[in-house]
């Protein structure tokens, strides 16, 4: 069984059809790659995975785990093993990186019927993550995001990713902003995640990330639709020749 | 750290319910309802009294009922009939308790309910108790301990007999019987509270704690706290407050004096939970409370952390006289009103001496239909030399139907005294909502930890074992204000 399985979704942003009709199934183990120009309804697609409000699905269907994802809300989904890598990390003045890691991994712990990790082993467990990443206890002490730079807001969503261990990651837009060092470090930390129970979802606008995290399944998004879908070949070639030729095949 | 996960069990637990509403039903000792000057012989009597202080009591009343209630705060309530309420309370079964044995189960059952630690593994937690049921304090723990260095830890009834010349040395010194409506009825009716001394260069070797608790239907409480740290003393005392739900409402009006003199230094923290009516705005307490320390000697520090989630109505400014040289003055606050609740809150610092510094911490959080106001004075006096002052206040809305409102009033007539003042008024985004959802936290798990961390700042300055009570408050008392 597939782990998600679209089915010609549909969906609008303040009435404007973002989304026209996308199919798309991950398998567990599988790592997938959504590559589109500014447009083509990549953050759309990350955010209603993830619940979002403000998004209104006109028809078709999302499965995860062979259950109806839409029923769900974002803290449901999250709590079911859906992760969200954000393009753009959110602020959250006065909460340390650690109490917001610890506060996350409870919730998930409990969700799964397991107890809360004692301090100590959190702190082990955290910390042992957090180096592959070149994160120290220094920045886990500040607040979350806050003053990070671009480098250290990626940087700690995949350290999120690495604590929560969830089966479906969806990582949007995750190089963005990202010199090649940092995202070297980031692709190491997604590529440690790999493994036959968990699917990864990865959408990008330049096929460079795709140099250190090589999918098994490249997806061409275009005006709202899976325009073509291939191996990471397709990668390479949407590098060399553009997305126009996907366009204007969709227009 | 531990806390937002407690928090969030809290909430799950405690449902749309008000925790401490339960009433205890003991026998209690009434006086008649009503104030007049017999009510207050009384309670002078009730106590066994010296003269001299029912002769304050009654200057006091007297000169009370040529006072009109203060209308300037951003409060509205409907008239308050004084005559209508009991002014002495007592459960009739506690009549000088010599130990916990000696104490009414139900009473510690009550307590229990409350989470307060009255019995011996407090001493591990080193928390003495104070505890204030209705008017009569029922238990004093580890007084024995303190005494040994020579504290005075005691209810103010006890004190004014045991330690006539220290009460009447200081009763009164920094909140006069005249000083405002509320302070000078309390100066009339006060029934109990605290009296806590701290001796020449003595640091008090543990926390001291009071919790005070409102039971009975119709009694207003009027506590009285008196704190002296003498030269090179130190002392943090805590206060916490619960009381039970009731659809009419109660008046507390209590006075808290400080004095610290050379080199001491107080730090008074205050977690308000009475109760704070409900959705619809009915019952609840109403909080009109004169909190009031100086400054005394040279070096001295007086630090007030309060967090208000509790009351119908909070009317409270606990304030600092900055009288000796080098004398520092500190508030941190939080307030949080949700549903109908009303709080005008802040402090005053007056800066007599010089070198006086003072900094004012304040989050307002307001959701639902409330209303906040940090209301708060600096004044820099002619002797202030380069005196100086940081103000920061933050308010943080929930909701579209809640205010926020900064009212700072500042002084100077010294040219050399710095005042700075910073405000900000913000929002929960809803992209801050969206990432802690993404990563699992429900809506109100997420604004927990999103209000914790816009209270952290003040939040640190409680001791441990309250800061951690009041994390979970700040989640409880937020409960239903996002959809």
């Amino acid at each position: 069984m597939a782990l998600l399985e679209i089915s010609g979704l549909r969906a609008a942003v303040d009435g404007k059809e973002i989304l026209t009709g996308l199919d798309l199934a991950i398998d567990p183990g599988e790592v997938h790659a959504i590559m589109g120009p500014n447009g083509s309804g990549k953050s759309t697609l990350s955010h209603i995975l993830a619940g979002r409000d403000g998004y209104e699905v006109l028809s078709g269907t999302v499965r995860y785990d062979g259950a109806d994802l839409l029923a769900l809300s974002a803290d449901e989904r999250a709590r079911a093993g859906i992760f969200l890598a954000f393009q753009y990390p959110v602020e959250l003045p006065g909460v340390t990186g650690m109490n917001f890691l610890k506060t996350a991994l409870n919730v998930a712990r409990t969700s799964r019927g397991e107890s809360e990790m004692d301090a100590m082993d959190f702190l082990k467990f955290v910390r042992a993550r957090a180096a592959k990443l070149g994160i120290d206890d220094d920045m886990l002490r500040r607040f979350v995001n806050v003053g990070f730079s671009g480098g250290e807001k990626k940087r700690f969503e995949i350290l999120q990713m690495a604590v929560l261990e969830p089966r479906l990651a969806i990582l949007d837009e995750t190089d963005s902003g990202l010199d090649i060092d940092a995202l070297k470090v980031v692709a190491e930390g997604v590529n440690a995640m790999r493994g036959p129970d968990r699917g990864l979802l990865i959408i990008t606008h330049y096929q460079r990330l795709l140099d250190y995290i090589v999918p098994d399944h490249v997806h061409v998004l275009a005006n709202g639709r899976i325009a073509a879908s291939g191996g990471k070949e397709l990668a390479l070639e949407l590098e060399e020749k553009g997305y126009a030729r996907f366009l204007e095949v969709a227009a | 750290m531990a806390a937002d996960i407690e928090t969030v069990e809290q909430v799950q637990s405690v449902g749309a319910d008000y925790k401490y509403g339960f009433v205890t039903d003991i026998e209690v000792e009434l006086a008649p309802k009503g104030l007049n000057e017999d009510i207050i012989r009384f309670i002078s009597a009730k106590k066994s009294e010296p003269e001299w202080l029912l002769a304050w009591r009654l200057k006091a009343f007297r000169h009370w009922l040529t006072m009109e209630e203060p209308n300037w705060a951003k409060v509205g309530y409907p008239p308050i009939d004084y005559q209508d309420a009991y002014y002495y309370a007592a459960p009739k079964t506690t009549d000088g308790p010599k130990s916990l044995d000696e104490v009414d189960p139900k009473l510690l059952e009550t307590y229990e309910k409350l989470g307060i630690p009255l019995r011996e593994q407090e001493f591990l937690a080193g928390v003495a108790v104070d505890a204030v049921f209705d008017s009569v304090s029922v238990a004093t723990t580890y007084k024995a301990k303190l005494e040994e260095q020579g504290i005075i830890f005691c209810p103010i009834s006890e004190a004014v007999a045991n330690y006539p010349e220290l009460v009447k040395k200081y009763l009164g010194s920094i909140v006069p019987y005249s000083d405002n409506f509320f302070a000078t009825l309390n100066s009339a009716v006060f029934t109990d509270g605290s009296f806590v001394y701290i001796p020449k260069g003595v640091r008090c070797p543990m926390e001291l704690s009071t919790y005070f608790r409102i039971n009975q239907a119709n009694t207003g409480q009027f506590e009285r706290t008196l704190i002296v740290a003498d030269e090179g003393a130190y002392v943090s005392y805590l206060e916490g407050c619960t009381a039970p739900m009731r659809d009419e409402n109660q008046l507390h009006a209590a006075v808290v004096e400080l004095i610290a003199h050379d080199d001491a230094e107080i730090k008074y923290s205050t977690v308000q939970n009475w109760y704070p009516g409900d959705e619809e705005g009915r019952g609840g307490i109403y909080n009109f409370v004169t909190k009031r320390g100086a400054c005394r000697g040279r070096n001295s520090k007086i630090a007030w952390t309060q967090v208000e989630t509790g009351s119908a109505i909070t009317w409270k400014y606990p304030s600092c006289i900055l009288q000796g040289d080098n004398s520092v003055g500190e508030f941190y606050s939080v307030a949080i009103t949700n549903n109908r609740q009303q709080a005008d809150t802040g402090t005053k610092m007056i800066h007599i001496g010089k070198n006086t510094t003072s900094r004012i911490v304040s989050k307002g959080i307001a959701a639902g239909r409330s209303d906040s106001t940090y209301r708060g004075l600096v004044r820099m006096q002619a002797g202030a030399t380069n005196a100086r002052n940081h103000t920061q206040c933050d308010s943080l809305l929930i909701g579209d139907q809640s205010g926020a409102h900064t009212v700072p009033y500042i002084e100077s007539t010294n040219p050399s005294a710095r005042v700075e003042h910073e405000a900000t008024t913000s929002r929960i985004s809803d992209d801050q909502l969206f990432y802690c959802r993404a990563r699992g936290l429900t809506s109100e798990e997420a604004v927990s930890l999103i209000v914790n961390g816009f209270c952290r700042e003040v939040l640190q300055t409680l001791p441990m074992e309250f800061a951690v009570e009041a994390q979970k408050l700040v989640g409880i008392s937020l409960e239903g204000s996002v959809g």
